[in-house]
């Protein structure tokens, strides 16, 4: 609990520390030069000045008292509250990590190899997206991690994503509205990156040797989001320097517009093109003409 | 015709009719001297077999075909000038566009009817092609090609192929993304051709592609030159099947030289407008209830874009099959040209498919050496080598339609892609084959079944015991016997019967498709009555044990109700 504590707060510290002792070494080194008695002016000069050199020393003095004094008192208090929540995620996150990741990213996030990928600065978004996707923890090596009910709770997983994260950084959730952003941009920017893999309103669709884009439908905002930062799986990662964040928050409303649409057509048969189309008008289309020209023919 | 005799003949001309109606007609005639063609033709006799419906289905979807897509062409916009969409489809508004993609959108969310009209064209369209292959699978089980309606085949698999362009055509209009695909797909199909494939490439799209030329292009050939031949070969088509007659299943009455059915009117009339109507609901039903071509989802075409899931409708889906399972092998010839691998699944072997279908009259002439004029069908399972080579042949298609949209399968069913790629490449050189072999020994034993009835009779589910212990199953003989209680009937190329109540052995069905119209105890009453009518007459066919000692004809037996002595066994 301590340890954490003093670690983040080291920094801090160590420069408030180093500028005061700077400044100390200025006012001890400027009077060190030659004390010669030569002139009254001088001296006066030189007592104004020593005078004037103490005043700023003791406002100096003052000033890093009281520094001293708040930030060892009032501020040290607050940030040890906040920083105790982030430490106690840290340490349980650090405890799911151990008992169910660490057999595969290792004990260090450094990854196993032909087991699984290191942590160290994949960030929060990773974690998040993969956790709450239910895709890790694995349950299985295979061509991809399947999509399944999430083991951990929200708490959990944010525990998870504080102990990732405090060990390596890399990207974070993003914050406020994440629909924020224009829809028609968005599909542009889907059809551009994203329908090359999860279709043309992200149905999904198959990849290679067993691989596949997963549909987009059941995902919420933040999956999306978080997939795109983090690059799960086969995906690659569209960080903020290809896709800004704002051209993100199109993209995700784009998908949850499109999901939450209705189709104007009738029954939309998976939106999965023709493929579905043929289907149907060979099961239904001819087979209800076939049964309707069978009857005319017994009728005969 | 059998039944066409006309009910008279006027030698002289009569007296001028009374009624008005009469009047009138009589007048039309006397000046255009139709009465008498018009009878023959309201005469024409057709078959009753169901299986003779299946063209018309593709006549009747063609007709919704045009008359929905005339209403279509007076929304579209047929160019490729740059439009910034502001219609009322709002993920797309502000958005860059051709003015077909955006005339198709208005088509589906501005004009009134505009949305059901073109997915009733589209279902059309997809309804026709099925319906063209379904009555072409008909006409060849069924040896309906042979001489002399070799010409109505090459005709029909001119309109196949007429109808695979007039689809892709259709298909491309729009200019979504998903069409716009497959275009480049067809672009590239063009540039594989050897020698030439560069010059057809610019010729077609003039300049590079897309260009700005090509939907104005297919438009008008999807809207003018194709259904204008289309329809000039229906019509063909059909003529020639009114001046050659209709064929006919083999059945008591029929012979090469009749044809037995119902007359044109009223009966067929009534008919053929009933199915128009059918076919022309279900298209309504499916343009109502069922999303077909859902343009607005795919997005304005843009070269820099393709999607996942990308297919052509399902017609031309075997040559997207095709071009899937082909390996990538490019041959490299000396001096920078090569013939890139596309060239083989698409163009050779799409040639190659429909060579062999319009030259199959052709063929089968050459290996039977049967050049004899038919008029009588032939059973599928009477002519084994062919049904086995038409099954081999759409195993193969089968396979490749199915491989033309594997990625979807391999999406929904948990199959690896490559997986699914490798079973098509094996599965389109071994399942033929044994299609092959297993419908040829599907053919031989129903043939045998066939013959083996009419030797022994109808299977009636009767087990008697005889005095000796042994068991026997009672048949029912079709027709007289032999000393050795054997059917004398040769077979003839129609159905046998095969279940007792075809041949009476049950009471009549109660009327009624979907509920009865009649109270079944009054058609029990109406049986026993009739049934006790004929007790002790003659009846052969229904109550024969086929017993030596009977004379084949013995007057009890049979059916158990009327507790009939046991019979001896046979053979």
């Amino acid at each position: 609990m301590s340890s954490p504590h003093s670690q983040s707060d080291s920094p801090l510290d160590a420069g408030f520390r180093g500028r005061l002792r700077a400044r100390l070494d200025r006012r001890t080194s400027s009077p060190a030069d030659g004390l010669s008695p030569a002139e009254a002016a001088r001296g006066r000069r030189r007592s104004k000045q020593r005078r004037r050199m103490t005043n700023v020393a003791g406002l100096m003095a003052a000033l890093v008292l009281t520094g001293v004094g708040y930030s060892a008192l009032a501020p040290a208090n607050a940030a040890d509250e906040d920083s105790d929540i982030q430490a106690s995620a840290v340490v349980e996150g650090q405890a799911l990590y151990e008992n169910s990741c660490i057999t595969c990213h290792g004990s260090n996030l450094e990854g196993v190899e032909n087991r699984g990928p290191s942590l160290i600065g994949v960030g929060e978004a990773a974690v998040y997206f993969q956790v709450h996707t239910g895709r890790m923890p694995l349950v299985r090596q295979e061509a991809q991690a399947a999509q399944k009910p999430a083991v951990f709770t929200d708490e959990e997983i944010d525990q998870l994503m504080a102990y990732v994260q405090a060990n390596g950084g890399g990207p974070t959730l993003p914050s406020g509205d994440l629909r924020a952003g224009d829809v028609a941009e968005g599909g542009e920017l889907f059809r551009l990156n994203c329908s090359q893999c999860h279709n043309f309103t992200g149905q999904g669709g198959a990849l290679s040797s067993g691989k596949a884009a997963p549909s987009l439908h059941d995902a919420n905002d933040l999956e999306i989001y978080t997939a795109m930062l983090s690059g799960p799986e086969n995906m690659p990662v569209f960080g903020d320097n290809q896709i800004t964040p704002e051209q993100k928050r199109a993209i995700v409303n784009y998908v949850q517009t499109m999901g939450a649409q209705a189709d104007p057509g009738g029954a939309g048969i998976g939106r999965a093109g023709p493929v579905s189309e043929g289907l149907v008008i060979w099961t239904v289309g001819i087979g209800a003409l076939l049964f309707g020209v069978f009857w005319m023919g017994t009728k005969a | 015709m059998a039944t066409s005799t006309a009910p008279q003949s006027s030698p002289a001309r009569p007296a001028p009719p009374k009624s008005l109606a009469a009047r009138a007609a009589y007048q039309v005639d006397d000046r255009l001297i139709v009465a008498g063609p018009l009878r023959r033709t309201l005469n024409k006799v057709f078959p009753d077999h169901w299986s003779f419906l299946l063209g018309e289905i593709a006549l009747y979807s063609f007709v919704v075909l045009l008359l929905s897509g005339t209403y279509l062409t007076f929304f579209y916009d047929a160019s490729m000038r740059e439009v910034v969409y502001e219609g009322a489809y709002a993920p797309l508004r502000g958005v860059e566009m051709s003015a077909a993609y955006e005339s198709t959108l208005g088509i589906s969310f501005d004009v009134r009817g505009g949305l059901i009209l073109r997915q009733i064209h589209h279902w059309a369209a997809l309804l026709f092609m099925a319906s063209i292959v379904v009555h072409l699978l008909r006409i060849f089980f069924t040896g309906a090609f042979r001489r002399p309606r070799e010409t109505n085949w090459y005709i029909g698999v001119v309109l196949l192929i007429l109808g695979l362009v007039e689809g892709f055509a259709g298909y491309s209009l729009p200019d979504d993304l998903l069409s716009g695909t497959g275009l480049r797909i067809a672009s590239a199909i063009m540039l594989a051709i050897p020698v030439i494939g560069t010059w057809v490439y610019f010729a077609v799209f003039n300049g590079d592609y897309p260009g700005e030329f090509i939907i104005g292009r297919l438009y008008i050939l999807h809207v003018l030159i194709v259904p204008a031949i289309i329809l000039a070969l229906i019509a063909a088509h059909l003529l020639i099947l009114v001046k050659q007659k209709h064929t006919q299943f083999p059945g008591p009455g029929r012979t090469e030289h009749n044809v037995v059915g119902s007359r044109l009117f009223p009966a067929f009339a009534a008919k053929g407008g009933a199915l128009f109507f059918i076919v022309f609901g279900l298209l309504a039903a499916l343009g109502g209830l069922v999303q077909i071509n859902p343009i607005w989802l795919f997005g304005p075409y843009n070269p820099a874009q393709v999607s996942a899931g990308s297919q052509p409708d399902w017609y031309i889906g075997f040559l997207d099959g095709s071009s899937r399972l082909m390996p990538a092998w490019d041959i490299e010839l000396p001096g920078d040209y090569n013939i890139p691998a596309i060239f083989w699944p698409t163009l050779v072997a799409a040639g190659a498919m429909f060579a062999v279908l319009a030259l199959y009259p052709v063929i089968e002439r050459r290996l039977t050496g049967d050049t004899a004029s038919h008029h009588l069908l032939q059973r599928p399972r009477d002519v084994p080598v062919r049904t086995s080579l038409g099954a081999m042949a759409l195993s193969f298609y089968i396979v490749l339609l199915i491989s033309g949209g594997n990625d979807l399968i391999a999406d929904k069913f948990d199959i690896s892609l490559n997986a699914m790629t490798w079973i098509g490449r094996i599965g389109c050189i071994v399942v033929p084959p044994v299609a092959y072999v297993l419908t040829y020994r599907i053919c031989l034993g129903l043939q045998r079944h066939d013959r083996e009835v009419l030797e022994h009779g109808i299977e009636t589910g009767v087990i008697r015991r005889l005095p000796s212990g042994e068991f026997i199953e009672v048949h029912q003989p079709l027709g007289p016997v032999d000393e050795h209680g054997h059917g004398q009937l040769a077979y003839g190329g129609a159905p046998v019967p095969k279940r007792m109540n075809q041949v009476g052995g049950a009471r009549r069905a109660v009327k009624g498709f979907f509920s009865p119209l009649e109270e079944p105890s009054q058609v029990a009453l109406e049986d026993a009555r009739g049934r006790a009518l004929t007790e002790g007459a003659d009846q052969p066919e229904l109550t024969g044990s086929g017993r030596p000692s009977d004379g084949g004809r013995p007057s009890e037996g049979g059916r158990p109700s009327e507790g009939g002595r046991p019979q001896e066994p046979r053979d």
